[in-house]
């Protein structure tokens, strides 16, 4: 590749003519070269997602041969699934989960966040520096006494010790929404105080519906980290099977109900749904959220 | 808020004391009642566990009889005679190195490809970050379902072009390359916020640069590199963070690979094939849940912290200098 090829977007004119044209064609081939790649790329990520769906409208014995588009087309087999196994159950455990932790962020990480973003106190570097470490400790290392904790107090094998945390504090969504809060001026906040609002009233009457996109952004993340949560319904509920979560039962499927390859791809794919319908309707949330993870300290 | 009202002032002078005293008092009041449920929170979640679990682990504890004190009796055992930690430990390490470099490289790629397309760069977007999205379980059966060696897509597509697939999650050898191709596929996120800073390098640095005659390689060392330093050290702390608590995908995997995926209340295809999934969280998960050693665990649990704290630090470090920078603005 020569230099001028590379050179992308928004080259100005202005060049001499012959110069100008040679320099279109190699653009072109850059064109096509980076945006065939790009669709190569799409399809790599896709195709084993289709694979999967084609996979779940097969009959079984179709599943484990070498063709991979379905000679009929069984769409009773979603149906099936909740036939076989208690789905609902599952369902509405995960639903549970995830409702009530993302409620809880709600009410106990924006005040937090907006303490930590447009208060000013002593310790607060200290309190920020204290949740970032939160967010970075793997679980597994404080879960030997947690769990003990949880024995003690009789709730293993309920939803309760996944929940209750999320009422308190959950490190991600206050790092998160604390970026969010930061980048909100803080001349509106400072006019509301001079009209005589209280802290609690800026919170919520000035910043809450300013950083709405911000808020949203944190529901969907702890919705979706809960709804994927396979290692904490495991932990908690994995001897009680009235209490397993999609996440934890689809894990087990197979083994369990003594199912096949094509109802347990259906069983995935409704397992995937949500978050695939969550992200559709709310993709620029999601990309405003995960950039805001990454750059802005 | 104006400067005056920060709470941290020492100064010496008492006049306007009473008003501002009262001020500022109220302040921290609402401080502390904004702060509270966190506060409770990390102390409950955080601060005890991290203090019981050094307790524990020096410990002989099964969660039914009280513990009982044996010193340094399991770290003795880890270091010495159990043999299945050396191995759990070696896989993990395996997969902080490997995977670490292969998801920020890969994500680096597919990004600086993405942030190159004119027209589509929503839509490659969304199809790339999309897998990602989907719970680790499910994403770990779509693979083995993917990577199956005999009926899977993946081989049969490789033996319609004449090579021998191999036996992928089956493999003992494959097995963690095969996870690592796994993570790949959903690594959206880190491709996402790596794109972000590369679409805001600005533009006029690659003209100027281009106009002095430097090439793409130059560019990318001199220009790109540069000004997304920050996102991939993000990328490489966070995925070393990742990998250290890899669980999920191993498990489901090993499981699921066995043919059967009975796993919650099983642990008999843990570590499948060979022991070669069997990461330190999982082995840490299975003396503790599954055998009862919860002084054991705890003592796994310890090295963990140590190593995993090593990490923070580097990270919280490189933060506070970010938000140093940011006050000063």
């Amino acid at each position: 590749m020569t230099t001028a090829t590379a050179t992308p977007r928004r080259t100005s004119g202005g060049s001499p003519v012959v110069v100008r044209r040679k320099t279109n064609w190699n653009r072109i081939l850059y064109w096509v070269a980076t945006h065939s790649l790009g669709v190569a790329l799409g399809l790599m990520f896709t195709l084993p997602v289709i694979f999967v769906l084609l996979t779940a409208f097969m009959r079984s014995d179709q599943a484990m041969t070498a063709s991979w588009w379905p000679r009929e087309w069984h769409f009773e087999n979603f149906v099936e699934v909740f036939d076989r196994a208690p789905m609902v159950t599952y369902l509405i455990n995960s639903l549970t989960y995830s409702l009530l932790a993302t409620l809880g962020i709600l009410v106990s990480a924006i005040p937090a966040a907006y303490a930590l973003a447009k208060l000013k106190w002593r310790g607060q570097t200290w309190a920020f520096m204290a949740v970032v470490a939160a967010m970075m400790l793997p679980p597994q290392v404080v879960i030997v006494p947690l769990f003990d904790m949880w024995v003690r107090m009789g709730l293993t094998g309920t939803l309760v010790p996944l929940i209750a945390p999320y009422f308190l504090f959950d490190a991600f969504s206050i790092f998160l929404l604390r970026q969010f809060f930061l980048t909100i001026p803080k001349d509106y906040l400072d006019a509301a105080r001079i009209d005589g609002c209280s802290e609690w009233q800026v919170l919520t009457r000035v910043l809450v519906p300013m950083a709405r996109p911000g808020i949203a952004a944190a529901a969907m993340f702890c919705f979706l980290f809960t709804w994927n949560d396979y290692f904490g319904p495991l932990l908690y509920t994995g001897e009680a099977r009235d209490h397993w979560t999609l996440s934890l039962a689809i894990a087990s499927f197979r083994g369990m109900h003594h199912v096949e390859w094509n109802l347990t791809m259906a069983a995935t794919v409704l397992t995937m749904l949500p978050a695939i319908v969550l992200f559709v309707f709310a993709q620029k949330s999601f990309v405003k959220g995960i950039t805001f993870t990454g750059v802005k300290g | 808020m104006t400067a005056t009202l920060r709470p941290t002032g020492t100064d010496p002078s008492p006049a306007p004391a009473t008003g501002l005293a009262r001020v500022r008092s109220r302040r921290r009041w609402v401080v502390l009642g904004f702060m509270a449920p966190a506060i409770v929170g990390f102390l409950v979640f955080f601060g005890y566990p991290l203090v019981a679990t050094v307790y524990f682990s020096f410990t002989k504890y099964d969660l039914i009889n009280a513990p009982v004190w044996i010193g340094f009796g399991n770290y003795v055992r880890m270091f010495t005679t159990e043999p299945l930690v050396g191995t759990a430990a070696y896989n993990t390490l395996w997969l902080v190195i490997v995977l670490t470099v292969c998801r920020v490289v890969f994500a680096l790629g597919v990004a600086s490809v993405i942030s190159r397309l004119r027209r589509g760069l929503g839509l490659i977007r969304t199809l790339c970050y999309l897998p990602a999205l989907a719970p680790p379980a499910a994403a770990t059966l779509v693979f083995v379902f993917v990577f199956n060696p005999e009926f899977g897509p993946v081989n049969r597509f490789l033996r319609a072009i004449g090579i021998d697939g191999g036996l992928w999650f089956n493999d003992p050898a494959m097995s963690k390359p095969s996870l690592t191709l796994l993570v790949l596929w959903g690594s959206g996120e880190l491709m996402i916020i790596i794109l972000a800073a590369l679409l805001d390098v600005p533009q006029e640095q690659y003209e100027s640069a281009s106009l002095d005659g430097a090439g793409p390689a130059r560019r990318f060392w001199h220009i790109t590199l540069p000004s997304i330093s920050p996102v991939l050290l993000f990328g490489v702390v966070n995925s070393m963070i990742f990998a250290l608590q890899f669980f999920t995908q191993a498990v489901v995997a090993g499981a699921a690979a066995a043919g059967t995926a009975d796993v919650a209340g099983n642990t008999k295809y843990i570590g499948n094939p060979q022991n070669s999934t069997l990461t330190y969280p999982v082995w840490l998960y299975v003396q503790g849940f599954r055998y009862s050693n919860m002084g054991y665990a705890a003592a796994m649990a310890v090295l963990l912290f140590i190593v995993s704290f090593a990490f923070t630090a580097i990270l919280v470090r490189q933060l506070r200098r970010a938000s140093h920078v940011e006050e000063a603005a």
